[in-house]
């Protein structure tokens, strides 16, 4: 163990509770599009596969890296697509806006 | 400020955009600032990757990049909002895939050996293989229930569980094993082993239990890019890793209380389906009651109060605004009318709410499920329009079946019960469904939204 290991473990038991806190409470309408919000948010690993396929030499290696890239980026470009189009159903109506975000917000009060 | 920490910086803004962009998504009102708070994190994480020195192969990332753009763009926005579950399953199979394959490229091509690895590095490596690789296969499992490439109910064989016990154990045995000695040969066996298990897992929970799957696979996605992170040596990439990861094992806890059931429950209560459908093959010989639209509309305008219940049907034949229509047609006629909404009805949580929403159905005439049960034995008819797990009295009759404990829409408290269906066709969770046999009950076959239509004009007439 060196130092280095442990700043990273540092940096995970940190960001374990506040993933854990910052999602305490949701209304069930929004689990949904929570759940692929953070889809979305672990597309991260496209900076992963950047960086993979920026190192990689010869024909087998850059093609894998290619893959992993199309790959990565389907997951960032998908989920946030996907979290948007389901979050638009939220989007109240011209005619019935009051209506609608009142009605969210009653139903945020009652969930949580 | 050098370029280094100039990426840092950015790295950071990155990773506070992601943490808003999940306190977003939780509140109705912000969410869609959120998610697209933390697109525009991402943006600036993934613009800024390129300046590190070092980065060779520009085209193919491009290339990558753009054919993974061309394909999921329109992948995401032409798909049906029916299917919008099964497309989360799938976009987090393939972040579960690319998490365990960069593991792999950086084991198996690291300049500096794999004899001259520590060993946590190489825990970091492996646990980034075995997870990806479990989401990946668990989550194409997943799709294909809910794209019914596969039947959606739980599919068992016999010892199923030991034999499932059996593989991770091997899995586990196998990572001890390359921790002791690195090499490429168990390396592959474990792969295998995770591929496998992803598949094994999955196979026994029941389609109409898979959002909760997803988002538990979706946990696990987060949980292998945090590992890459480690292995790369890159914070943001544990940070929205270990985020996701964290939020999405509380998330799919709060979803499976949604259902009234508990994570260990739905993933290994597949054991009592054996017993729920030979149990429903002796009960093929019932009788139906099956009614017109006329009878049925006549029966509902002369009815002092009438409940909704709506289910995926509902949603597959967009008859949402119909619904409407017939609510307000029985409303001119004195009727009171409330839909009563099943937190899970459809195939994701709030399903019905966003339908009935959009629609343009008043809030105050949707009943949340405990509200609209207190309140069943005072509705006359209760019409039931392509719904049937929730309202299974199964759930609350039959311990061995497979959503036994799931709390329901209690229709059967209601005086008499309507349901508008395709067919006899059990539904997702592949139960039969007693109610339906009911001498309270009147089938009326077909489309939800035909039939909807058909009772407006009989309401009408009446």
């Amino acid at each position: 163990m060196n130092s280095g290991i442990l700043q990273f473990i540092t940096v995970f038991v940190l960001a374990a509770f506040v993933g854990y806190e910052v999602i305490s409470k949701v209304p069930s309408i929004l689990h949904t599009p929570l759940m692929s919000g953070t889809n979305a948010v672990h597309g991260i690993i496209l900076l992963g596969a950047i960086l993979i396929c920026g190192a990689s030499h010869g024909p087998l290696q850059i093609t894998l890296g290619i893959i992993v890239v199309i790959l990565a980026t389907l997951n960032v470009v998908g989920g946030f697509v996907v979290t948007d189009r389901m979050l638009e159903m939220f989007k109240a109506k011209p005619n019935a806006k009051n209506d609608k975000s009142d009605a969210q917000d009653v139903q945020a009060k009652e969930a949580s | 400020m050098s370029l280094a920490t100039g990426r840092d910086v950015a790295y950071l803004v990155a990773a506070v955009c992601f943490i808003l962009a999940m306190k977003g998504l939780s509140s109705p009102k912000r969410a869609r600032a959120g998610n697209l708070l933390g697109a525009a994190g991402m943006i600036v994480a993934i613009a800024i990757t390129f300046t590190t020195p070092g980065i060779h192969n520009l085209w193919a990332i491009a290339l990558g990049m753009v054919v993974g753009v061309a394909i999921g763009v329109p992948a995401a926005r032409l798909v049906k909002m029916t299917a919008m579950p099964q497309m989360v399953a799938a976009f987090n199979g393939v972040g579960g895939a690319a998490a365990a394959l960069v593991s792999i490229m950086h084991f198996s091509f690291s300049p500096v050996g794999l004899s001259t690895m520590a060993t946590y590095q190489v825990f970091e490596v492996i646990f980034g293989v075995v997870v990806g690789s479990i989401s990946f296969t668990g989550s194409i499992i997943a799709f294909s229930k809910l794209q019914e490439i596969m039947p959606g109910r739980p599919i068992t064989y016999p010892a199923q569980q030991p034999v499932n016990a059996v593989v991770a154990l091997g899995i586990v045995g196998c990572i001890l094993a390359v921790l002791v000695d690195p090499t490429k040969l168990v390396m592959l066996v474990v792969l295998i082993l995770a591929l496998l298990f992803g598949v094994a897992f999955t196979l026994p929970v029941g389609g109409a239990d898979a959002p909760v799957l997803i988002s538990l696979l979706n946990s696990f996605t987060g949980l292998a890019v945090a590992a890459t992170g480690f292995t790369l040596h890159s914070n943001v990439l544990i940070v929205a890793g270990t985020l996701v990861g964290a939020s999405g094992m509380l998330l799919t806890r709060m979803m499976s209380q949604a259902m009234g059931r508990s994570i260990p429950n739905i993933l290994f209560s597949a054991f009592g389906s054996v017993v729920t459908s030979s149990g429903a093959t002796e009960k093929e010989g019932r009788s139906v009651k099956s009614g017109t639209a006329d009878d049925i509309g006549v029966l509902l305008a002369y009815s002092s109060r009438v409940a909704i219940v709506p289910g995926y049907g509902l949603a597959v034949a967009q008859a949402q605004h119909v619904a409407r229509e017939l609510a307000e047609t029985l409303q001119k006629k004195g009727v009171d009318v409330f839909y009563a909404i099943h937190p899970v009805a459809g195939r994701m949580p709030g399903h019905m709410n966003v339908l009935l929403a959009e629609a343009n159905v008043p809030y105050d005439e949707l009943k949340e499920m405990d509200s609209a049960n207190s309140e069943m034995s005072t509705v006359d008819v209760a019409l039931v329009v392509g719904a049937n797990d929730v309202v299974n009295p199964a759930a609350k009759t039959s311990p061995g079946s497979p959503i036994y404990g799931m709390p329901i829409i209690e229709v059967s408290q209601a005086k008499a019960v309507i349901f508008l269906k395709r067919s006899m066709r059990p539904g997702f969770a592949g139960i039969d469904n007693d109610l339906l046999y009911d001498d309270k009950t009147t089938m009326l076959f077909g489309d939800a939204k035909d039939s909807l239509s058909k009772l407006v004009a009989a309401v009408a007439a009446a």
